[in-house]
């Protein structure tokens, strides 16, 4: 059969339309940066690490064609499927506008445009979603901090794993080795055991070829001897690509999650500053994969907490914010030592606190957080209804009004308001904005 | 087990594939194809694809090589996403009219639908290709895959070269002409050998050119004074109106520099590749559905292959060619599939068994016999305009009870103006031709004047149809696209015809 034949393709690399894709995105990126933000809104907390159906208005990339208006002249159509009509009946047209869909609603602003649908990967969604955010003053360069090590080609060797082998190397040592030692090539072997079959085919040789035999015999038992004595590959050329560790120069970063979970904090705010720290956590999870978290929780008391209980347990009781701080101070004197590490801090609260224990965090803040931090970000979780009655800066719950008075004197302290899941993006972005110096 | 030990010499005999079962089936059906229906094809290359890459493929018009173009990442996206969630299924193959004629089949298939397509692709659809007279004249089924690698190419060395946005802009303005982008009537001035001898010259020239300098592989960003003469001199050679608006654009556009010529033409040249394929849908689609009805239905009855496998290509067969009637929640139009493929067989019963009412109608054919003759006549010499013209039959249009309505968007009311009976079946198939005329459907736009010497304002003008203005949601945006590649004011008019 000569006409068909069959090509495998399954093997093929996978994403030919990968580049397509990264011009569509950059295309629609106003869009799809909007509609990604908006969606952020309605997530749960678990649904905010997984990508996402986004839709954008198909008006921003729209691909126009002349067409006909379906709405002007007239036109005729042909249609399957005839069961009752004859010619000259008259169908009265549905109404416009509405009629066509079946039980689809009318949409309330009239001339919608249709929006398209498709799914952003889970890099994608987060790349998109922090873009342009960063650790503000993220500038002590650890001198101790050496842990982190990258391998880097450095050479060649004798020696190493199998897998190391360098094989262009080896073979490269082989062959001059056999260039030097004259090793038969198995060429010329074959050459000489044709010519040696040829002339035992011969049934009554001549002595000139009988001579010739026995001097291809010899011939080809030296050669048989060298080879033996100059292998193919001798253990001598082998060569292994060499690896060695390399320090690299790393930032080290430590973020302390301070969150409230007292009493007072409603189920509603508890989620709220969750929300926030889940951000908090995947943004630093994403851009900075050497930065250290840690959380702490507190009621009346503060402990430190992993990753699963801060943000999935409940747990409740009185409060006393101070003890959020000092249990910070001792995890970072402990482990976190100041001139080594970049430190960060981000406290989430109700602001009520025990009566004169806002003075104390004040305290605290001025005389042992604030020195070592390089930035400080103060997250208040507001009812709805406070919102209102806050609306000033000024005003607020107790730890607000305190922490007002100090911060002008700290410009890495900054505080911020958070009363419904739609704040916390701005004010995330507000807190972590790239050119944030320069705006303020 | 009993049967199992008197098994005939099935091809094969479960759902699973080979390489090996495929070849056998393909013999057998390569069998039928030449020695019984004496199909006339281009050699075959058949593919075996995953989802994934059909999707691929999907997203770039079916072809295998296609320039960057974030539109192409948009229908990616919504293809992708609609399949993921299951809205939609994905084609069983993608056959590209190309010499070797390439088709692909996906992985997931089961063998009794890689017959299925085989088949339909690599013999029904192949054997349209290399004989219907549109595609011989209008396609180069030899050069398209390697002028679309010289195209994808050419546009990635432009990006690097210009820059992403530059390119795009072009590229964007060029897609939304392309329906204006092609001859329909007049074969284009020089689109013939000599034409396609000297791009190939020049396609070569510049491949030589990227292997030894590197400097010199960038697009031209200025042309010469003899390249300018030419095109100039072509430009006067054009007689307005022209109704192919990328061609006088890529021509005489009094702004563009020569490599957004080349982008403009590489447009237009895809456009035109694909505009055979547009008119022949039904036709096309019913060659190839008869072709794999037929050689599917033989292979049963030559006990090549089993019940189960006959039972299953029935039951795909059936939904290809289902039509919903038009009040049917699924009617989204007349199913290409089903009309082609029931006229196909309609024009073999016509030859084999006529009635009285055949013979009436088809005096030509009615009894004719070799039904193989009549039936590649067709396939060779029309399109579905003049096929359906010629022979829609009163028994087709009665099994699909036809009928045409009359729409006057200035009445209440909508009038039905013909059904299928005595009276009828001449109106409503002149309807149902006129329904796959694409110069019907797609605005009738032509460049009527540019005074290249003066203002260089450029004139259109849409010959309006029966009252059928332009819809006035994209007229604007077109226009502003237009006026992108033009330059200067460009003014579009609509007068009725």
């Amino acid at each position: 059969m000569t006409l068909s034949h069959f090509i495998d393709r399954r093997k093929n690399p996978k994403g030919k339309s990968l580049g397509n894709r990264q011009r569509f995105l950059r295309r629609a990126k106003a869009q799809i940066k909007e509609a990604v933000n908006k969606s952020l809104r309605d997530r749960s907390l678990k649904e905010i690490n997984k990508g996402e159906k986004i839709s954008i208005p198909s008006k921003s990339t729209a691909e126009p064609r002349f067409r006909l208006d379906s709405e002007a002249g007239e036109r005729e159509m042909v249609h399957p499927g005839n069961k009752e009509f004859s010619q000259g009946d008259k169908i009265k047209k549905p109404p416009k506008g509405g009629g066509k869909g079946k039980g689809k609603k009318a949409s309330t602003d009239g001339d919608s445009e249709d929006a398209f649908q498709f799914t952003l990967t889970q890099d994608e969604f987060l790349d998109i979603f922090f873009e342009d955010l960063e650790l503000p003053n993220l500038v002590k360069r650890s001198l101790k901090e050496i842990k982190s090590y990258a391998y880097k080609r450095a050479g060649i060797t004798v020696a190493g794993a199998p897998t190391n082998m360098n094989l262009i190397r080896t073979m490269r040592n082989a062959h001059g080795r056999r260039l030097a030692l004259r090793r038969p090539s198995t060429k010329e072997m074959n050459a000489l055991k044709e010519r040696l079959f040829e002339l035992e085919r011969i049934a009554q040789p001549d002595e000139g070829q009988i001579a010739e035999i026995k001097d291809i015999i010899d011939q080809l038992e030296k050669m048989e001897k060298r080879r033996r004595w100059a292998p193919f590959i001798d253990p001598l050329d082998v060569r292994y690509n060499a690896y060695e560790p390399t320090p690299v120069e790393t930032t080290a970063a430590v973020m302390f999650c301070l969150m409230d979970v007292s009493g007072s904090m409603g189920e509603r705010e508890k989620d709220l500053a969750k929300r926030f720290y889940m951000l908090l956590y995947l943004f630093l999870k994403r851009r900075y994969e050497r930065v250290e978290v840690v959380f702490i929780r507190h009621t009346h008391h503060a402990e430190e907490v992993d990753e699963e209980t801060f943000f999935y347990s409940r747990q409740s009781g009185g409060t006393v914010v101070s003890t959020a701080l000092e249990k910070m101070l001792e995890v970072q004197k402990d482990r976190f030592p100041s001139h080594e590490w970049n430190i960060y801090v981000a406290q989430a609260s109700d602001g009520f606190t025990q009566s004169g224990d806002a003075k104390a965090c004040v305290e605290l803040l001025e005389t042992a957080v604030m020195p070592i931090s390089q930035y400080y970000a103060y997250i208040e979780i507001l009812d709805e209804r406070e919102l209102e009655v806050f609306s000033s800066e000024d005003s607020g719950a107790e730890l607000w009004r305190a922490y007002r008075s100090f911060a002008p004197a700290w410009p890495n302290f900054a505080q911020t308001r958070i009363a419904r899941p739609q704040d916390i993006f701005p004010v995330f972005r507000e807190l972590f904005a790239k050119n944030k110096r320069e705006a303020a | 087990m009993t049967i199992a030990a008197e098994k005939p010499d099935f091809l094969f005999d479960t759902a699973d594939w080979d390489f090996e079962t495929l070849q056998h089936t393909l013999d057998a059906i390569e069998e039928i194809a030449l020695k019984d229906l004496e199909l006339d094809i281009y050699p075959n290359q058949i593919e075996i694809i995953s989802s994934e890459q059909m999707l691929d493929a999907y997203s770039s018009h079916g072809m295998p090589l296609m320039y960057r173009h974030w539109s192409f990442g948009k229908h990616f996206a919504r293809d992708q996403m609609m399949y993921q969630k299951g809205y939609t299924g994905l084609a069983y193959e993608i056959v590209i009219n190309s010499n070797p004629c390439i088709a692909y089949l996906m992985e997931e298939n089961t063998m009794t639908m890689q017959a299925l397509v085989m088949a339909h692709a690599s013999f029904g659809h192949n054997h349209f290709f290399k004989n219907n007279y549109l595609f011989r004249q209008w396609t180069d089924a030899d050069g398209i895959l390697s002028y679309l690698d010289f195209a994808k190419k050419y546009i990635a060395r432009c990006e690097d070269e210009y820059g992403l946005e530059e390119v795009e802009s072009i590229l964007d303005a060029a897609h939304a002409l392309m329906d204006q982008g092609v001859f329909r009537y007049n074969r284009p001035p020089r689109l013939s050998e000599a034409d396609k001898m000297a791009k190939l010259a020049a396609r070569a020239k510049h491949e030589e050119l990227t292997f030894n300098d590197i400097w010199r592989t960038l697009p031209n960003s200025e042309e010469d004074d003899d390249e300018k003469e030419e095109r100039q001199l072509e430009v006067r050679n054009i007689k307005l109106p022209e109704e192919n608006l990328l061609y006088f654009i890529e021509k005489a556009s009094p702004i563009l520099r020569p490599w957004q010529r080349e982008l403009v033409r590489i447009v237009r040249n895809v456009a035109q590749y694909f505009y055979p394929q547009k008119q022949t849908k039904v036709m096309n689609e019913g060659c190839a559905t008869f072709v794999h009805h037929y050689i599917m239905n033989e292979l049963y009855n030559q006990g090549r292959i089993g019940e189960g496998a006959i039972m299953e290509f029935l039951h795909s067969h059936s939904s290809v060619v289902f039509q919903p009637d038009f009040d049917d929640p699924r009617y989204s139009g007349i199913n290409p599939y089903a009309l082609g493929f029931a006229m196909m067989e309609d024009l073999r019963r016509i030859c084999e068994t006529p009635t009285q009412e055949d013979a009436e109608w088809f005096p030509e054919i009615a009894g004719f016999g070799d039904w193989r003759a009549v039936l590649k006549d067709a396939w060779a010499n029309f399109r579905d305009e003049s096929f359906l013209l010629q022979y829609l039959s009163p028994k087709v249009m009665r099994d699909f009870r036809l009928f045409a309505i009359a729409d006057d968007s200035a009445e209440s009311h909508v009038e039905v103006a013909a059904i299928h009976d005595d009276r009828g079946f001449r109106r409503v198939r002149e309807k149902l031709s006129s329904m796959y005329d694409l110069g019907m459907h797609d605005p009738n736009i032509q460049v009527i004047a540019a005074d290249l010497s003066g203002d260089r304002a450029l004139k259109l003008r849409h010959d309006v149809h029966n009252g059928r203005t332009l819809s006035e949601k994209t007229k604007e945006a077109v226009l502003t696209h237009i006026e992108e590649l033009w330059g200067y004011e460009v003014e579009l008019t609509e007068e009725d015809v």
